[in-house]
């Protein structure tokens, strides 16, 4: 299994893209958050917003490089063939797929490590500035850090369930194509019904909104599920597509 | 020039022959029209709606329908009476006064202030009966645009500005002549300037001749969290004082009152009632509510909000539809066949375009007149447009599916890279549309995007145009977009374009 991670580890390093993509995550992650509490304004009657979703908005965003991230992974080698080599130098497919898998989820939880923080501390500033009470906003209490912590989680487990559509479907388009669908189409669904059975249903099973319950700091008992509940929900999703993915790896020709 | 169409003929096939003979991308495709039906036609079911009187729910009242076959709103008092034939009206507008009321600044008390707001309107009319929506042609005085000429709930011309005073009160006059009505105005009764004509077509030769004063309710925007922005409307009534009353031609019988469209309460009785009071010659009318096209409820594209998720799959054809030749190398034997390479890459856009099209247009069709009936079956009252206005919205829509598939298959074409393809196209069409019309972004930084970006295609899906002489809430949000219809499909074929060009360039100059 060393040798596996060593050799992903490698391959991952030496690809061009890799630091500009995590440096994008960062990026993105913080200037989106950011830029969402820089919207929020406060009236007297208090600020109806929960401070962990505006301060980490920024996930919603820097989720889809993680998806790119984690596609490319996949879909690099099946584009020029090195897959065979892979395959031919480590011939446990499983194991590749494990391995690739493990230095993907390191990278994100370092990028997300970086980006989640930094986001909070940087809209705590600007919420602060737009008149946020201070209390909610304390990093260090409770609610606020599980949503930290969260959504670091979010992030790594987007990469994953990437990762297995990206094994599953083979194509750089097509898996990208079906990982932002995944992602965004749910949210967008639920403001287009407006049915509220179906709305509650839909964000119960959605990725997206159901496993960002993790942030949710205020207002905990209007959710159709607990914050952790939620990321289950993901969880779920990328163990789905994890598997899906494994199985065809293994079954399949390369 | 034969042998020129020929062989683009003979390309057109082959990349459709490609098209179709892969399984998956003609699924993809299929998925594309499918999530727009299924979309559309969930989110129908989901919307009920039921009027409200009192405590006892009512299905709702249709919108009364214009001459042009808009949906309008027609409430006013009437003071009126028979004219045949030709003939008009002249009076003296003393004064132009109401009552607005504004959010109760005690909870519970209401807060009433005097005041007009900006298009209460007070004047003369003809109308060709008091049937709610039936033809007619003002002149008018209104709280903050001058006097103005309106006809056919639609049109509007301007006349002198200003307001109007005991101290320096406006005549107004409109006459009759046949099918053509002309509006004019004076500050003294002796010389008068004409504003305008209008030609109802099809007037009856007697009409309804008479006075009448309207006020739509008080529009108050508010800047929403978030972005976006929450509009609120409360109750106005206008009070326009007249005198020197003149009625010309066959006008028998005498003046009658009518508060036309008037809503009524749950024990039956008028709900903000009009009145009409006369003291000697003189003649004070009170109306509330508006003569106007209506712009505000479901409209007929509401089904068709499924349209921006069913592009997605159409994206990803497009992409593979060219990365898929360089991938498999495919592209050498392309290009060997078709040598011409813009020539070929143009076959291939067109051939894509139009899959695009056959697949989308069935699947909008299905979307809109089916979520439609839905809608309308769960008491929704859709704001009706007109059936040219409804094959726009229609055939438009489709047209944004093939214009989208060409510039997605374009950015694959320039970027080679399928990730990078389906990542940009679904930002550049997608997501700016998604961002826009959900609330997140300030009503300006809204428009902006949906002006430069190829998302302003959708606007192809308005069908209630926006009025420069009724005060609504036009931010994408409810559905207004910052483009005509046709200007904004243009604005996103101009990227196709630009994209589809600079992708020609870049095949000629690179090997393959």
């Amino acid at each position: 299994m060393r040798t596996y991670l060593h050799a992903e580890w490698t391959k991952v390093r030496t690809l061009a893209g890799t630091g500009r993509l995590l440096l994008t995550i960062i990026v993105l992650t913080v200037a989106a958050s950011a830029t969402a509490s820089a919207l929020v304004s406060c009236t007297a009657e208090g600020c109806g917003h929960d401070p962990g979703r505006i301060g980490l908005f920024g996930v919603q965003v820097g989720q889809a490089v993680v998806a790119v991230l984690a596609v490319l992974a996949v879909t690099g080698e099946y584009g020029t063939g090195m897959i065979r080599l892979t395959l031919a130098a480590m011939p446990r497919r499983t194991g590749v797929l494990a391995a690739k898998a493990a230095v993907l989820t390191g990278l994100t939880l370092a990028a997300g490590g970086v980006a989640v923080p930094v986001s909070l501390l940087v809209s705590r500033r600007v919420l602060l500035g737009n008149g946020f009470p201070p209390d909610p906003l304390d990093p260090t209490g409770g609610p606020l850090l599980r949503a930290a912590v969260g959504s670091v989680l979010y992030l790594a487990l987007v990469a994953l369930l990437s990762l297995g559509v990206a094994t599953a479907v083979r194509d750089s388009a097509t898996a990208v194509g079906v990982v932002l669908g995944l992602l965004y189409l749910f949210p967008a669904l639920i403001l287009v019904v407006s049915d509220e059975d179906w709305q509650r249903f839909l964000w119960k099973v959605s990725p997206t909104n159901a496993g960002l319950a993790v942030q949710a700091t205020t207002r905990l008992a209007d959710l159709p599920l607990t914050p952790w509940a939620g990321l289950g929900v993901l969880a779920a999703w990328t163990a789905a597509a994890l598997l899906g993915g494994g199985l065809l790896l293994r079954i399949r020709d390369a | 020039m034969s042998a020129g169409s020929g062989e683009f003929g003979r390309l057109l096939r082959a990349e459709w022959t490609k098209f179709r003979t892969v399984r998956g991308w003609v699924a993809a495709m299929a998925a594309g029209a499918l999530v727009t039906v299924l979309l559309g036609l969930l989110s129908a079911s989901g919307s009920h709606a039921s009027c409200g009187a009192g405590p006892v729910e009512t299905a709702c009242p249709p919108h009364p329908v214009g001459p042009g076959g808009e949906a309008v709103t027609d409430k006013f008092f009437f003071v009126h009476r028979s004219l045949t034939g030709n003939g008009g009206i002249t009076v003296r507008l003393t004064s132009l006064t109401g009552q607005i009321r504004k959010p109760d600044a005690t909870p519970g008390v209401r807060n009433v202030v005097p005041g007009v707001v900006p298009w209460a309107k007070t004047g003369v009319m003809v109308k060709a009966g008091t049937r709610q929506g039936a033809p007619y042609a003002a002149v008018m005085m209104t709280g903050a645009h001058g006097v103005r000429m309106q006809h056919g709930f639609t049109h509007d011309v301007a006349g002198r500005p200003g307001g109007v005073s005991k101290g320096s009160p406006r005549w107004l006059r409109l006459t009759r002549s046949g099918d053509t009505l002309t509006g004019y105005e004076s500050a003294d009764g002796a010389r008068w300037t004409r504003i305008g004509a209008a030609t109802l077509a099809g007037l009856p030769r007697t009409v309804r001749i008479g006075m009448f004063a309207t006020s739509p309710g008080d529009l108050t925007v508010t800047r929403a969290d978030l972005g976006g922005s929450v509009a609120a409307e409360r109750f106005t009534e206008a009070t326009g004082e007249f005198d020197r009353i003149a009625v010309e031609g066959d006008a028998p019988g005498g003046w009658r009152d009518d508060d036309i469209g008037v809503t009524l309460g749950p024990d039956g009785s008028p709900h903000h009632p009009g009145r009409a009071a006369r003291s000697g010659g003189a003649l004070s009318v009170t109306g509330t509510g508006d003569i106007a096209p209506t712009v505000e409820g479901p409209a007929v594209e509401d089904p068709l909000g499924g349209a921006p998720a069913g592009l997605l799959p159409v994206i990803v054809v497009a992409v593979a539809f060219v990365t898929a030749e360089y991938r498999h190398g495919l592209i050498r034997t392309t290009l060997l066949a078709g040598p011409r390479r813009g020539r070929t890459l143009l076959a291939k856009a067109f051939a894509l375009g139009l899959a695009a099209f056959a697949a989308a247009l069935p699947a909008v069709a299905v979307a809109f007149t089916a979520g439609g009936r839905i809608l309308r079956a769960n008491g929704n009252v859709l704001l009706s447009a007109p059936p040219s206005t409804q094959v726009r919205v229609v055939v438009g829509t489709a047209v944004l599916f093939a214009l989208a598939a060409v510039l997605a298959l374009a950015l694959g074409a320039l970027l080679w890279r399928g990730v990078a393809a389906v990542v940009t196209a679904a930002v550049v069409i997608v997501v700016p549309h998604v961002v826009a019309t959900t609330s997140v972004l300030p009503d300006g930084a809204a428009r902006w995007l949906l002006r430069v970006t190829p998302a302003a295609g959708f606007s192809v899906q308005q069908s209630i145009p926006e009025y420069p002489h009724v005060l609504g809430h036009y931010t994408p949000i409810a559905g207004f977009y910052p483009l005509p219809p046709l200007a904004g499909l243009a604005v996103l074929a101009g990227h196709t374009a630009l994209v589809l060009g600079l992708a020609i360039l870049r095949l000629r100059r690179r090997d393959a």
